[in-house]
């Protein structure tokens, strides 16, 4: 089996995040920029599968600042294969991504490509289905489990409530991976380290990159909300006392 | 080419979904500027009772000027090939100005592909609509907002929920219903196999009076026992949000947000939770949210009635303490 794995990366959303003077974009000079965790989780159930019915696994991933930890990390886990695609990745829209990363899973010619469901910075629509359109392929997302038997895949589809539809998808698919049937694991900076010396990158290069059908942004900025919390301080003890005598006031206690 | 605004009804089991009615909401908003007619589109098998009655109640009715019925055994459940290959046919011949689709299983799946088949424009996490024209979309986990005017000639739009209301798309009047042809819809790539139902779990936590919820900031599975020793101090249980369901370090049935359960209770403490539109969707209808985040920007305080920055692990020991002594007392 033939797997492919896209990942994007995206703000660390932990990190304080600021608009730009243009003010139609995040200011990049202090952004922080990390795996979207749901393509943290398409690299793991790409895995899984490869660890059950055996297979090569091929992690891509756009030339971004911190892009080689990325593929490194994900080589320590498991990952046969790393690509890199090279262009001027900044600022560009999930449309011009996708038809990048197309252009490399043609060539690739995968059973199944897995990406994550969703990115926390997705305003075009997502990588997943984007590049099944640009394939022709199914796409099938909110995916929490991937079995694959004779040209098919059976997938796990969440639905609000925890309603689960068991759907029979036609390979070659792209799947939109919420969860890995397990949690993403854990490898040591040791082995990612040694992956460094041992492992190498491939590398492709973007044919221009084609931005049309996202939106254009006229204006970005911070939500604060105009109903904003009243806001407890004071020492540990003093914080649990004041929430006491609220949990009183509400009746809970 | 015409002004129409249209909305992909999501309906799932026979009930139709409340970002449907959301979405019907933000079509009046984009059709009053616009001038067209807000129009419902309703994909299903022998599903035409929906549009009348969607949720057995009164005055429920699907609040548009007239639904487009789209009847098929094929598109009786969703499934992203057919309800696709539906949607491009009526999408091109139609040519409304704007299809709103829900931020969703269902409408994930269908707006993106669309978009490059089509080769239409798309908006995605959009969560309110200007009466000239403009998109608001929520992005990096509700922290920043983007606006812009709706691409054309048709813009796809994925929409959140959190701009408006449910009630705002209903309406008291049943709506016009008309048929429509379906495509021939042969060799489908994806098929429903089966529906699996939620696990029970040990509590019902949409029943519960009080949740103590962590999320990220618990860091790990062997802090969960904390947050259990508060729940049960207060009387109520531990929920959580997604990233701490899928480390595995509470069951899935435990789970607060879009993908998991929407929850109801008098007191939610949020703790460690920073309050991404996926969990919010969960919690609006509780009575008083609680939220303990150290970080200063992180959206749950948007919605919390009372908020602090303290670190929840110098906070929630001695907040335990307390209770139990508050209940001794």
């Amino acid at each position: 089996m033939n797997i492919v794995v896209l990942v994007k990366l995206v703000p660390d959303l932990v990190e304080e995040l600021t608009i730009d003077t243009s003010g139609v974009a995040l200011d990049t000079a202090w952004l922080r920029l990390i795996i979207n965790e749901f393509d943290d989780h398409a690299i793991e159930q790409g895995i899984l599968l490869k660890e059950g019915g055996g297979g090569v696994v091929t992690v891509v991933a756009p030339d971004i600042e911190g892009v080689d930890d990325v593929l490194f990390t994900a080589a320590a886990k498991g990952a046969d294969r790393l690509i890199k695609i090279k262009g001027d990745f900044a600022g560009v829209n999930n449309h011009a991504l996708a038809r990048a990363f197309s252009a490399v899973v043609k060539e690739l010619q995968p059973d199944l490509v897995l990406t994550g469901v969703q990115a926390n910075n997705d305003l075009d629509g997502s990588v997943g289905p984007l590049l099944a359109g640009c394939l022709e392929m199914p796409y099938v997302g909110y995916i929490s489990g991937v079995s694959l038997s004779e040209g098919k895949s059976k997938i796990r589809k969440e639905y609000p409530g925890g309603l689960i539809a068991e759907m029979d998808v036609t390979l070659p698919a792209v799947l939109g991976i919420q969860a890995a049937e397990q949690p993403p694991r854990y490898v040591a900076v040791s082995k990612v380290r040694q992956m460094m010396k041992t492992s190498t990158i491939e590398e492709r290069t973007a044919s221009g990159l084609d931005m049309a059908g996202g939106p254009t942004i006229s204006r970005m900025f911070q939500t604060e909300a105009g109903q904003r919390a009243t806001m407890l301080t004071g020492s540990p003890d003093e914080v649990a006392t004041k929430l006491v005598g609220i949990f009183k006031e509400l009746g809970v206690l | 080419m015409n002004q129409d605004i249209y909305v992909v009804i999501e309906h799932l089991r026979g009930q139709v979904a409340e970002i449907s009615f959301v979405m019907l909401a933000g079509a009046h908003e984009l059709a009053k500027g616009l001038g067209g007619n807000v129009v419902a589109v309703l994909l299903g098998h022998k599903a035409q009772a929906l549009a009348g009655n969607p949720s057995a109640g009164a005055g429920q009715y699907l609040a548009a000027d007239k639904v487009l019925s789209l009847d098929h055994p094929a598109l009786a459940d969703f499934t992203s090939d057919a309800y696709q290959k539906v949607l491009t046919d009526l999408i091109s011949k139609d040519q409304p100005r704007a299809v709103l689709f829900g931020s969703t299983s269902i409408g994930t799946d269908l707006a993106s592909t669309l978009s490059i088949k089509l080769g239409l424009p798309m908006v995605s996490s959009c969560r309110s609509f200007s009466t000239d024209g403009k998109f608001i979309s929520q992005i990096c986990g509700g922290k920043i907002m983007a606006e812009g005017d709706l691409p054309g000639p048709t813009a796809l739009v994925t929409m959140v929920p959190g701009g408006y209301k449910a009630e705002q798309g209903q309406s008291a009047q049943s709506p016009a219903v008309t048929e429509i042809e379906v495509p021939a819809l042969e060799s489908l790539r994806v098929t429903l196999a089966s529906y699996i139902e939620p696990e029970s779990g040990d509590v019902d936590i949409a029943k519960e009076p009080l949740l103590v919820s962590v999320g990220r900031g618990i860091q790990n599975q062997d802090n969960i026992v904390l947050a259990e020793e508060l729940a049960q101090a207060l009387g109520g249980a531990v929920s959580g949000s997604r990233p701490v369901i899928d480390q595995g370090w509470l069951a899935t049935s435990r789970l607060v947000g879009k993908s998991g359960k929407s929850v109801k209770p008098k007191v939610y403490l949020a703790m460690g939770i920073s309050g991404a539109p996926e969990h919010v969707e969960g919690i609006t209808n509780s009575d008083t949210i609680i939220a303990i985040n150290t970080d200063p920007a992180a959206p749950i305080f948007g919605v919390a009635k009372y908020g602090s920055e303290i670190d929840l692990f110098d906070l929630i020991e001695i907040l335990t303490e307390k209770v139990k002594q508050s209940k001794g007392g």
